[in-house]
């Protein structure tokens, strides 16, 4: 029996504007059901990516499937299991809020009277039954996004893409639309959401994909790209040459610096009091070894920054070390 | 191919949703309704009184007047479909598998709409200040024939025009051009009084044979060979518009 596809795929994908490299040979693998973000700066290659997966622009070259159809040779089967919501809500402003949905749902394939139940279902869902009869040029920012992800669910889309759902929102609205992004990755539903902010990344998504210069820089679980790149550094001391050759045979290949002469080692942590301790104890068993500690906070940002502003060779090279 | 086949239940809906969105536009609208009519009365109380068609000057105008506020009508067509393209929301559509012709053809069926209202309008008020068509109900029919397939041809070369301009205010343009096209025409002057040089043009240009035809119809006078012209040249431009729209469409989304 064959095993089922990945719900999204693709293989050394490449798309040039005028010129401009946008993406250059990007590989990736979304599980079904999972949340992946795709995290880089502007001009990452992230809004290409969705927008070909979502069948709105072909590629150059390389492939992409999802639930197992190309996206150019197999568009239609393909639209019939996604949807896209953007930072740009898709909706029309001269019709109110009901009508948007009723719309979308009739063009999903619902008859009138389906198309009116599920509208009324999904304003509901999403928190928009007083807005639901006013035109859509009056509703707030939040409530609009709100509105736009509302209508890429008309369909029971098996896969969804958001393209930067947060940017521009404020942290209510935000907060109330990770809870929607959780609620439908608790349906069975793949996400696969674009963000420029980590937190984002870090709060909705099983695996990270950090793209940078059109390809893969880092890709992995939150946790495991924290313990790879680091939140906070553990900066040790040692008092003499003997505790400092203990402790670095201890840590293993953790450490991230050393420097023997100011017998100085660092590991990176995620900064909690528990692991803190525990590397401490770890590398000074005996409580006689370390003569100063410091914790360095480095956000997550940093972590980012780090990863996407070296040039594309040493971000590949950090993959290929995975 | 795919982008372009219409299923006919979307087209539906899209034709129901830019008569709505028409209709709430409400500058545009009566903009479309009032201009013609406003047009008309300056026609026959303004200049009416120095033209000499050899009739009454009103009966001569309003099949012009009815071509004029036809053409101007459906330009607003570019505008709406440059507009659409402009917003996220014809994106949403192709993800749903929503072709161009379905997308295209809303706005091309509620131009027809909105400007058979509005013809509606000037008829009434054409009858109003003494305007007499022939009693003739099946020549009622076939001018309102005419004029639908005019509405019709100009509204998909508008669409065409609104594929290609690249801003809203840039398929304004098109409006300009369509109200100028009927001047050198027969509609608001016999085109024998015109230089030699821009008769040619007028008598050989798409308005003037169905202006003739909407006249021959309505007055009940003889039409020669002006129907025939007027079907072959609404024809031409709507099949021609169509291709050049449809291809102009996958370029534009590509």
């Amino acid at each position: 029996m064959a095993t089922a596809p990945p719900a999204v795929e693709t293989v050394e994908l490449r798309k040039s504007y005028g010129g401009v490299v946008v993406l250059d040979g990007l590989t990736l693998r979304v599980a079904r059901g999972s949340v992946h973000a795709l995290l880089g700066p502007n001009g990452a290659g992230k809004t290409t990516t969705v927008r070909i997966l979502a069948t709105l622009t072909a590629p150059d070259g390389g492939a992409a499937r999802v639930d197992g159809h190309d996206v150019v040779r197999d568009r239609r089967r393909v639209r019939r299991s996604i949807s896209l919501a953007g930072q740009h809500a898709a909706l029309d402003d001269a019709q109110t809020g009901r009508e948007n949905l009723e719309m979308m749902a009739r063009l999903a394939g619902l008859t009138r009277s389906a198309a009116r139940r599920r509208a009324a279902e999904l304003l509901e869902r999403f928190d928009l039954v007083a807005p639901a009869g006013r035109r859509v040029a009056t509703y707030s920012g939040g409530m609009r996004r709100r509105l736009d992800l509302a209508a890429s669910l008309v369909g029971e889309p098996s896969v969804i893409f958001l393209d930067e759902p947060t940017t521009g929102l404020d942290p209510r609205s935000r907060q109330g639309l990770w809870e929607v992004v959780g609620e439908l990755a608790g349906a069975g539903v793949t996400v696969l959401l674009t963000t420029q902010y980590l937190e984002e990344a870090d709060r909705l998504a099983d695996r990270i994909a950090v793209l940078h210069g059109g390809g893969l820089a880092a890709e992995g679980t939150p946790s495991e790209l924290k313990r790879r790149f680091g939140a906070h550094r553990l900066e040790l001391t040692m008092h003499d040459t003997t505790s400092f050759a203990d402790a670095a045979v201890r840590l293993g290949d953790r450490v991230t610096h050393r420097d023997p002469v100011r017998l100085e080692l660092a590991v990176t942590t995620d900064g909690s009091g528990t692991q803190v301790r525990d590397l401490l104890d770890e590398a000074d068993p005996d409580r006689r070894g370390i003569a100063r500690f410091t914790v360095r906070g480095a956000t997550l940002d940093d972590v980012f920054l780090t990863l996407t502003s070296r040039p594309m060779a040493a971000g590949r090279r950090e993959v290929a070390g995975v | 191919m795919s982008e372009l086949t219409a299923r006919p239940a979307d087209a539906l809906v899209m034709v129901g949703r830019c008569v709505r969105l028409s209709r709430r536009n409400v500058d545009a609208l009566l903009t479309s309704l009032l201009l013609p009519v406003i047009l008309m009365l300056l026609f026959v109380y303004l200049f009416g009184g120095a033209i000499d068609t050899g009739s009454a000057y009103v009966t001569y105008v309003v099949p012009g007047v009815l071509l004029l506020c036809a053409g101007f009508g459906a330009a607003s067509t570019a505008v709406s479909v440059t507009t659409d393209l402009a917003t996220g929301v014809i994106e949403r559509f192709r993800t749903m598998d929503v072709g161009g012709t379905a997308i295209l053809a809303g706005h091309v069926v509620a131009s027809v709409v909105r400007n058979a209202v509005a013809t509606v309008l000037v008829l009434a008020v054409a009858v109003a200040i003494g305007f007499r068509p022939a009693v003739d109900p099946p020549r009622w029919l076939a001018a309102a024939g005419v004029l639908l397939l005019f509405l019709l041809a100009v509204s998909w070369l508008s669409a065409a025009f609104g594929l290609l301009a690249r801003t809203p205010e840039a398929a304004n343009g098109f409006t300009f051009l369509a109200m100028f096209l009927p001047y050198p025409s027969s509609a608001f002057v016999p085109v024998e009084t015109m230089p030699t040089w821009l008769r040619g043009f007028a008598d050989h240009q798409p308005v003037t044979p169905v202006i003739e035809t909407l006249r021959a119809l309505l007055l009940d006078t003889p039409a020669g060979s002006a129907p025939a012209h007027a079907v072959a040249w609404c024809l031409g431009i709507l099949v021609i518009s169509m291709v050049v729209a449809a291809v102009l469409f996958r370029r534009r989304i590509a």
